[in-house]
């Protein structure tokens, strides 16, 4: 079995006297997709931003592909291929939409992600290209978003609860996308809080509660009360 | 388990000591005209100046976030109503300095209403701005010797005291006197109910706002406050001068980047750190003097270092060091020692 | 007539004041950073193209070719070694150590330049005039004012057509997020503050050869270029040379009521814009 190309190992996280993440395991595998569930609070954003740089002094707790990215910064981390679609989206509000998408694509990744192949993807973001990013709606933004990200080629990608705040239908139709987004050969990392939809499209899930890991499990065979006595901590 | 109690004072162990001490230096200060040389009671007397234009903008930029480069303003404005008063309204000397306190508070007024329009670091040009308007104005009065300035009439110096020693030494008691009553005032004021909203202020405006508590009507007040008091020393000041001119009275490196650099090498946001910041100053100013620009680059480069390495100052260093809190504005949690069981 | 030309040559005059305002208008648009020492750094180009001038015997324009590296590698250095290090949320920090490299400045050049006014000779330049009518106008004016509307259609072409414009505005937008897009915060501030020193070398040389300077000048270069962004509206480089020539315009008229009122007509303009149009002008972003 080849190495996990992400590895946590007893990954801890401080926002200054407060503890948000106490010895956190976790392993991805190439090519795989994991989802991480959790209550509002539970630690899930923390860990993302922790691995994308946002954070620094992990130190060796945060290994991809074998070296230490812990206490790098987030530029240091997109560079190494690394990707975040961030929670609550984040665009750029001065930057148009085709702006927003261009600025993902600034570390010039070869890879079959380009302007042209995000606008096949989502055609409607081809419309509006030149529409300021704060004039979508949340559900064309999310696409803004994650096609973003997906325009530095990256090999591995962290979405951070792409389903908050939009309309089940929008949600519905941007999950079915995923597999054909994630489907080139990327890993994944899906935090969500829809524990359904996080296991449609994962191979494996942890459960995270205030910042420690609860379960982990197949997604196909995982059930759904090993589910609900992590995610709430009934005994 | 045994009742643990608590009691809740204001004042601490190295507080009692200070005011005490504080007393006796006092007392000593007061007593000066008689055991100093006439060139130290001058010097005593400038120091004294700029403790209080420190104290005034320490006020203003550290506990109201208000930063102005233009206290000038103030300070000329107060020196040029000294004059005016005392030779158009001939009006006392002392009684022309309480006038300019006052004149200094209603123009502070219109003056606020404007540059408030602006925030951060576009105020503090603001307030350059303002200043730069009241110099160029009162150059262009000829009843006051327009560009060249003029001097204070013979008869009205003569009119504080009869002798010089005792003009001196009015002079030396008069520049006292202002320290003690700005320092009182910011004191006092800190203390009170809109005080503890200033510093509320300065730790979280959003915060602070969410609790009611009008922000702009406080950095008003402040405002209009500093302003009279800046010009009140300003009278001082020019009175002691004999002379002024829309130059000297206006100078940014005189009452700006001096009290600036005293403050934020004395600690920033604290009663002590004007008071430490204008000892270094003096010490500083009486040992490098000499050495003309090399001082000012000396003093500009200790100011980009203190701000970037100990951005709480002299004064905060030692305060972080050894807990201390001089002028009591805190709160102290004691438990009282009782056995437990 | 007299008027209509006093009306020209504040337009002209307007143009100088936009180049000091657009350096301080992009500083801030990029880092939210006000940099008290702006003045000065025009000055400091003014004397750095007096040495050049001095030393070479170049014409002052041609100086320019070494002033504005000097001053963008000056730029880019000072961002990176000290001013990155006060940018937050607190303004203080900023604010103090730029007020402490003004007086540095100031009295370096008293140091190495005394107090003495200095000026660059561009000979012919500075008397050339074209007619228009019975106008006369200067080509020197003329052609800072040309200068002024280039730089600025630079800046603007820069900002929103160029990869760099875009890394700007991102990290002006939201530092963070940027940072995911591989962008260096550090780096970038040092570009922008880079950018922003060009510009001024330009505009302290075409100072330095239409006026005498002196060691305390810079206060009121940042004033004029600090009245003309507020005057125009923050955000909008082409609302800071409509600012700059309200400014100009302003001075001038005011110069031939009185000659001793220039400025202060100036500043009255100034008071004026922001009793009535606290904003601005043309603002595009509110502060």
């Amino acid at each position: 079995m080849p190495d996990p190309i992400l590895s946590l190992d007893g990954l801890c996280a401080h926002y200054g006297d407060f503890q948000a993440l106490y010895g956190v395991n976790m392993t991805l595998n190439e090519g795989e997709v994991i989802s991480i569930i959790g209550a509002n609070g539970a630690g899930k954003t923390t860990l993302l931003r922790s691995v994308s740089g946002l954070l620094t002094n992990a130190g060796s707790q945060i290994r991809y592909r074998g070296a230490s990215i812990g206490n790098l910064r987030a530029d240091e981390v997109a560079a190494l291929g690394i990707a975040l679609v961030p929670e609550g989206r984040q665009l750029f509000p001065s930057l148009s939409v085709e702006e927003n998408l261009l600025i993902g694509g600034r570390l010039n990744r070869p890879g079959p992600w380009s302007l042209q192949s995000v606008f096949e993807l989502f055609p409607i973001l081809q419309e509006r290209r030149t529409a300021p990013s704060t004039a979508l709606s949340g559900g064309q933004q999310q696409m803004v978003a994650i096609g973003r990200a997906l325009m530095s080629n990256p090999e591995l990608i962290l979405f951070d609860e792409i389903s908050l705040g939009l309309a089940p239908v929008i949600i519905k139709s941007i999950y079915d996308a995923l597999p054909g987004i994630v489907g080139e050969g990327m890993s994944a990392v899906i935090v969500e809080q829809d524990i359904s939809k996080a296991l449609s499209v994962s191979d494996r899930v942890y459960c995270l509660m205030e910042g420690r890991v609860t379960l982990e499990g197949a997604s196909q065979t995982i059930s759904r009360e090993a589910i609900s006595h992590a995610y709430f901590g009934i005994e | 388990m045994s009742a643990q109690t608590h009691t809740v004072s204001r004042i601490s162990q190295a507080a009692k000591i200070a005011s005490v001490v504080g007393a006796i230096v006092l007392i000593i200060l007061v007593a000066a005209p008689w055991w100093a040389g006439r060139a130290d009671l001058r010097l005593m007397g400038e120091l004294f100046l700029y403790l209080a234009l420190a104290s005034l903008w320490n006020l203003m930029a550290g506990y109201a976030g208000l930063v102005s480069v233009g206290q000038q303003a103030y300070v000329g404005f107060g020196g040029y109503i000294l004059f005016a008063l005392t030779i158009f309204g001939g009006l006392p000397p002392v009684v022309a300095i309480a006038g300019a306190a006052l004149l200094g508070a209603l123009i502070a007024i219109p003056v606020a209403a404007l540059i408030f329009r602006l925030r951060g670091a576009y105020f503090a040009i603001g307030t350059w701005v303002i200043a730069e308007v009241f110099r160029l104005s009162f150059a262009q009065l000829s009843v006051l010797g327009g560009g060249s300035g003029s001097s204070l009439p013979v008869d009205i110096v003569r009119s504080l005291a009869s002798s010089r020693s005792g003009r001196e030494s009015l002079a030396y008691w008069m520049a006292l006197g202002a320290a003690v009553l700005v320092i009182t005032v910011i004191y006092l004021f800190l203390r009170s109910r809109r005080g503890l909203a200033l510093t509320a202020i300065r730790d979280n405006e959003l915060a602070a706002s969410s609790l009611g508590i009008d922000i702009w009507r406080t950095k008003f007040v402040v405002y209009v406050v500093t302003g009279a008091l800046t010009s009140m020393l300003g009278a001082l000041i020019f009175l002691q001068k004999l002379r002024i001119s829309p130059d000297a009275a206006f100078s940014v490196n005189d009452w700006t980047a001096f009290v600036i650099f005293i403050v934020v090498i004395g600690g920033i946001g604290t009663i002590e750190g004007p008071i430490i910041g204008t000892l270094i100053f003096f010490a500083l100013r009486e040992t490098l003097a000499d050495l003309g620009t090399t001082y000012l680059i000396v003093l500009g480069v200790v100011a980009i270092v203190v701000m970037l390495k100990a951005p709480k100052g002299v004064w905060g260093l030692l305060r972080e060091r050894y807990d201390l809190q001089l002028f009591p504005l805190g709160y102290r949690v004691q438990q009282d020692r009782k056995t437990t069981d | 007539m007299d008027w209509v030309n006093a009306l020209v040559q504040g337009t002209l005059l307007g143009g100088l004041y936009a180049l000091f305002a657009a350096a301080l208008s992009l500083i801030f648009g990029v880092m939210r950073l006000v940099n008290i020492a702006h003045g000065d750094f025009i000055v400091l180009a003014a004397y750095l193209g007096l040495t050049v001038v001095m030393s070479t015997g170049l014409h002052p324009l041609l100086a320019l070719s070494l002033v504005v590296p000097m001053m963008a590698g000056f730029g880019y250095a000072l961002q990176r070694g000290i001013l990155n290090q006060t940018l937050g949320d607190d303004i203080l920090p900023p604010l103090l150590v730029t007020f402490g490299l003004s007086v540095i400045l100031q009295n370096l050049f008293l140091e190495g330049y005394t107090a003495d006014p200095q000026k660059m000779d561009a000979g012919l330049l500075e008397t050339a005039s074209v007619s228009l009518g019975s106008l006369s106008l200067g080509i020197l004016p003329l052609l800072t004012f040309a200068i002024a509307v280039a730089v600025i259609a630079g800046l603007q072409f820069v900002f929103y057509r160029t990869a760099l414009g875009r890394a700007f505005r991102a990290v002006s937008d939201n530092q963070e997020i940027a940072q995911l897009m591989g962008l260096n915060k550090r780096h970038i501030f040092g570009l922008a503050m880079a950018l922003a020193l060009a510009v001024t070398a330009v505009a302290g040389v075409l100072l330095g050869i239409r006026t005498s300077f002196d060691p305390t000048s810079g206060g009121a270069r940042l004033i004029y270029g600090f009245e003309a962004v507020i005057i125009g509206g923050l955000g909008n480089l082409w609302g800071t040379l409509a600012g700059g020539v309200i400014l100009g315009v302003a001075q001038t008229i005011g110069a031939k009521i009185d000659p001793g009122f220039q400025l202060l007509a100036g500043h009255i303009a100034f008071l004026l814009v922001l009793a009535v149009r606290p904003n601005g002008l043309f603002p595009r972003v509110s502060g």
